[in-house]
């Protein structure tokens, strides 16, 4: 086994440095699949954690509180309801979506909702929020001194967006359940090493962890620098 | 125009408790008005409804001659700009703080955005500092600051919560100085909540004394500090308010005989029982007895220091109890601890009638 792993690493940085078109295409899927994922997420997320950090009406607690909760839902559980609604037989069938990298988008900005909400929220709540009424003293429109709320929180929505992202680029339960691991079609990292292990390519199984971890690594790594500077 | 604002049976309730009750008030046009009164008397919840950033419970509003119903209340913050006591700042430098109100409208190029920083800044004497970090500045500084980034807006009515409080003497008059001349030179009406009596008397032109949420008086300086007033009296004796016998002198000024071992002069003519205050930033502690025109000069010894930030409250004991505002410096510099004796000097000029 310790055979397996050395020739593992050995054979990913072959892989890697050999242009290995293969491994580019589901590496450039996966970047593409979660990336899309995590603009959707942020779209919808940013404005519910914004209404969520400053206002304050009946049930917000409870909103808040479900969405903390969602955070650790199961991906296998979430592909399979999404499975569930777009098979041919589910409501959304007529879409025609499962088995397309966009449902395992869609499928993987739903997980990190969640993640995105509550940390957003958070990190809108840590601000002072007399600079609301200072922004808003200054001229600003409501709407103004939102935005520079949510320019004071950024340090935390950048947290927020990358955490996200990572759940997304290493989670397997959506893109198997939703993507069916089709060859040139839906193969991401997580699912492709879920399959070689499978064939007990454990060689190329690891030259593909060493990628994922790689990519995740590196970018936190430069975002945290950028944050820094 | 002479009335900027009215106020007509303003109320702000908070569930069961009222912050304002029954509140009318007129704000004239081009003057500077003092909403006096202790901590807790309704002074921040009065002057954010005047900011437009709350509404009232209920009452009517009037700037000018339109009135403002409770959902025009963005109206006023065209009109007004409310400078906090705290000061809060956004997470960036000097420059881009001060810049933010200009920076929300397309009307002002660059240029013209920095020549108005730059302009307000000097105006609390903080140049040079537009590239430093808000949020790293001191205190007073972080004050000054504050009132720059309200200045820079040039808007008609400018107000004011408590903008030197806790602060040491020098940012006080910095602070002052500024106030005054933009309502000379530019003819900013201004309205500031203080629970300085002095501040108001030497400051504003109008006094509007505010307690437990209701204007209990209200009308020029004169008016309000020139009578014996109850109200006035239960939040000045809070520090150095002395009842005594006053016997004039034959140089035209008072001695007032607080007890066998005190004897104040004060520069008026008074015969009879008064009351007398004396600010606490007017009196000099010195470790020996100076040689001065001042002709209040007391052996004493410290019985409290209280921090206060910058500044530090010393009370002394001079057959009376005396408080006096110095700066951490001077405490340090003079070594100055509970026990240590002590001279307390103040010219007859800052004893002042109540």
């Amino acid at each position: 086994m310790t055979a397996n792993i050395v020739d593992g690493v050995i054979k990913a940085f072959q892989l890697i440095f050999s242009l290995d078109p293969e491994v580019y295409r589901i590496t450039g899927l996966s970047l593409y699949v979660s990336g899309l994922a995590v603009v959707l997420a942020t779209l919808w997320s940013i404005p519910i954690a914004t209404v969520l950090g400053l206002k304050t009406f009946r049930g917000r607690k409870f909103i808040r509180g479900s969405f903390s909760a969602f955070i650790g839902i199961p991906t296998v559980v979430l592909g399979l309801i999404f499975y569930l609604i777009f098979s041919r037989s589910g409501p959304l069938g007529f879409f025609g979506l499962l088995y397309t990298p966009l449902l395992i988008s869609i499928g993987q900005a739903v997980l990190i909702t969640p993640i995105l909400i509550s940390f957003i929220t958070s990190a809108i709540e840590a601000i002072d929020m007399d600079l609301r009424d200072l922004a808003r003293t200054l001229g600003s429109t409501e709407i103004q001194a939102s935005l520079s709320i949510l320019r004071e929180a950024s340090g935390g929505v950048i947290l927020a967006i990358l955490a996200g992202f990572n759940r997304a680029f290493a989670e397997l339960g959506v893109a198997m359940m939703v993507g069916g691991n089709m060859y040139n079609r839906t193969r991401v990292l997580t699912t492709a090493i879920a399959l070689e292990t499978g064939k007990a390519e454990i060689a190329q199984s690891i030259a593909l962890g060493v990628i994922l971890v790689g990519i995740v690594y590196v970018l936190n790594i430069t975002i945290s620098y950028l944050r820094k500077r | 125009m002479a009335e900027l604002m009215e106020l007509h049976n303003m109320w702000k309730s908070f569930g069961a408790v009222n912050a304002l009750q029954s509140v009318n008030l007129t704000i004239p046009h081009g003057k500077i008005t003092a909403l006096l009164g202790p901590s807790g008397s309704g002074k921040t919840t009065l002057l954010r409804i005047l900011a437009g950033l709350d509404t009232p419970t209920r009452g009517e509003l009037f700037y000018g001659n339109t009135q403002i119903a409770a959902n025009e209340q963005s109206v006023l913050r065209q009109k007004a700009t409310l400078v906090f006591q705290k000061s809060v700042f956004f997470h960036t430098t000097v420059y881009n703080n001060v810049a933010f109100g200009l920076q929300l409208k397309d009307e002002f190029s660059k240029e013209e955005i920095s020549n108005k920083v730059g302009e307000a800044l000097a105006l609390v004497r903080l140049e040079g500092v537009e590239k430093r970090q808000a949020k790293k500045l001191s205190g007073g500084e972080q004050q000054r600051v504050s009132l720059a980034r309200a200045l820079v807006l040039d808007r008609e009515l400018l107000l004011l919560d408590e903008p030197t409080v806790n602060l040491d003497p020098k940012n006080v008059s910095i602070i002052e100085e500024s106030i005054q001349r933009v309502n000379q030179e530019r003819n900013i009406t201004i309205v500031l909540a203080t629970h300085n009596m002095f501040q108001a008397e030497t400051i504003s032109e109008r006094v509007a004394l505010l307690i437990d949420g209701t204007i209990k008086q209200i009308g020029t300086n004169q008016d309000v500090f020139g009578k014996s007033n109850k109200f006035l009296q239960s939040f000045a004796r809070l520090e150095n308010v002395f009842s005594g016998t006053a016997k004039p002198t034959k140089e035209g000024a008072s001695i007032i005989e607080v007890n066998q071992h005190l004897k104040i002069e004060a520069a008026f003519n008074k015969h009879g029982k008064v009351s007398v205050h004396v600010r606490p930033e007017d009196i000099l502690l010195s470790a020996e007895s100076l040689k001065s025109s001042a002709r209040n000069v007391f052996k004493g010894t410290i019985v409290g220091i209280t921090d206060l930030g910058a500044i530090a409250k010393i009370t002394v004991d001079a057959g009376k109890k005396f408080s006096i505002q110095i700066t951490k410096k001077s405490l340090t510099e003079m070594k100055l601890n509970v026990g240590s004796e002590i001279f307390l000097t103040f010219k007859a000029s800052a004893v002042r009638l109540i």
